[in-house]
């Protein structure tokens, strides 16, 4: 057993050497898988920070219901049991125009424009939180508000954060249709490299089914390059994502307190480095296994 | 131990290599091939190291029918032969001594044991000093004992060798012979092809003569 694993350790060491021999070729070769694996799998990342921010938008919709400016006391308390009633509603909170205006000159910093104003431009308003539901539901509910009397303006906060969580998933699907042509690229680079291996390595090949090398013996070799090159790649395209990240992430924090939030990117979890790493093995093992399957039964010993 | 029964050998194009051969060859016997260039030498060794199938007839080594043997057993068959190939088929981009290193590697021995044993067969042919060096910088006979080397190392029961001393001069090729009768010595079947007669002096060594595919005759050295 102790043998077995040696000889394999052994044959792992030839072909990593054999990558990095001649050097250049070898680290532009990984770079090349690393930049075509880092496309795709940057964008997934970038994808996966937007779904999570949209997602914690998204997650309480609010509707809020701007009162005409003539509503009376009782035309308020009427609306608050009509909504209060509502299947569709969870709770709600009343906010009066006064209170809106204050809120106003604090959140903004516009105390001076709003306290030269000589009366309150800002009408009553409800703030309706809707049961969890989808998309449609919330615009049914919101039709029907819009629909009542001394309703003058309904506006559906989470709507733009469905869109654009649909918009995601179009975008997921594009990366996914990108991963995949630039996995076949991949796969393409590690068949074309072991190619070229197996022609510059033909008399070795030869020699050795003359003395009795099994298929698995001389295929060996190969399949260990293309899966260290393939992971090494893997990890090329890794290090590329977290130092794009990294660099991303200063400008961001100075943008993101421009408008008073905080936000970074986070850079891949641990599983899905894994998966990463595993996958652009995966990927140059398969590479090399085809071509090895192609190429070496057309070399015979004469 | 190889037994050649009625082979016929016609490569693509219609040349027939060989005709109607039939011959045995027992274990532990030393015998040589002889003939012109053309003569079919490298082809029956060819066959009987299943490089070539023939077409019709029988090769059998240890009682297995070569010519019929399924890609998978082919290397089993080859580890049991040493073969010196007539153009040495050295590897130039390892040392002499990794060169010799193969076979073991191919079987899978572990590193202790295949070090003793390269070194072993690198000394029996007299190449211990240059295990370091490139097989380019060798000389011709020299490149033929590594060759010779490669094809011991594994302690094959046969050794075939196709023309061995081909372009050497005498006393390389004397050496060359004499180590060949010190494998005979130790019991290994040895078929070696020449078309150098002056190396057949032995007395009582059979010789297998073939002309334009067919064997003329098999006897051995008159004492």
């Amino acid at each position: 057993m102790n043998r077995i694993i040696a000889q394999h350790l052994g044959v792992l060491r030839a072909a990593t050497r054999r990558i990095f021999n001649p050097p250049l070729a070898g680290l532009l070769n990984i770079l090349v898988i690393g930049i075509a694996l880092s496309l795709p799998a940057g964008m997934y990342v970038l994808l996966q920070n937007a779904q999570g921010l949209v997602q914690q938008l998204s997650g309480t919709p609010q509707i809020s219901v701007f009162l005409s400016m003539d509503a009376k006391a009782d035309d308020i308390e009427k609306l608050r049991k009509q909504f209060a009633q509502h299947p569709a509603v969870d709770h709600l909170e009343f906010v009066p125009r006064d209170q809106a205006l204050q809120q106003l000159k604090q959140s903004t910093g516009l105390a001076d424009v709003i306290g030269g104003l000589e009366k309150n431009p800002l009408p009553d308003a409800f703030v309706i939180h809707p049961k969890p539901g989808n998309a449609q539901s919330l615009d049914t509910l919101r039709n029907e508000i819009a629909n009542l009397p001394k309703v003058e303006q309904v506006q559906l906060d989470s709507a733009w954060a469905y869109k654009l969580e649909a918009l995601l998933r179009f975008a997921t699907l594009a990366v996914l249709i990108l991963a995949s042509l630039l996995s076949l690229a991949l796969i393409a680079v590690t068949f074309n490299t072991i190619r070229l291996q197996i022609l510059t390595q033909r008399d070795e090949i030869e020699v050795a089914k003359l003395i009795g090398a099994s298929n698995g013996f001389i295929r060996r070799p190969f399949l260990y390059f293309g899966a260290m090159q393939g992971l090494l790649g893997g990890i090329a395209a890794y290090l590329i994502i977290t130092a794009s990240l990294a660099l991303l992430n200063r400008p961001l924090a100075t943008l993101s307190q421009l408008y008073a939030s905080q936000f970074t990117l986070h850079s891949l979890s641990a599983g899905d480095s894994l998966s990463l790493l595993l996958f652009s093995l995966y990927l140059g093992w398969l590479g090399a296994w085809l071509s090895v399957a192609r190429h070496l039964a057309q070399i015979e010993p004469r | 131990m190889i037994s050649f029964n009625q082979v016929r050998k016609r490569y693509p194009g219609g040349f027939e290599a060989l005709s109607n051969v039939s011959f045995d060859i027992a274990q532990g016997e030393m015998a040589f091939l002889t003939g012109h260039s053309g003569a079919g030498k490298s082809t029956l060794l060819k066959l009987i190291a299943a490089i070539e199938r023939p077409n019709s007839g029988s090769v059998l080594v240890n009682n297995q029918n070569v010519g019929v043997l399924k890609a998978g057993a082919l290397p089993f068959l080859r580890r049991n032969l040493g073969i010196i190939f007539q153009d040495h088929k050295l590897l130039f981009d390892r040392n002499v001594f990794d060169n010799v290193l193969l076979p073991l590697q191919i079987c899978g021995f572990d590193h202790r044991e295949s070090t003793k044993r390269v070194r072993a067969a690198l000394d029996k042919v007299g190449l211990l000093k240059r295990e370091k060096s490139n097989p380019i910088a060798l000389s011709g006979g020299e490149q033929q004992r590594l060759c010779i080397a490669r094809a011991i190392v594994n302690r094959p029961s046969i050794l075939l060798a196709d023309e061995p001393t081909g372009n050497l001069d005498a006393d390389y090729a004397q050496d060359i012979m004499a180590i060949f009768k010190s494998f005979h010595q130790v019991g290994v079947t040895l078929l070696i092809s020449t078309h150098d007669a002056g190396v057949l002096q032995d007395p009582g060594v059979r010789v297998l003569n073939l002309k334009q595919g067919m064997l003329q005759s098999t006897h051995a050295m008159p004492s």
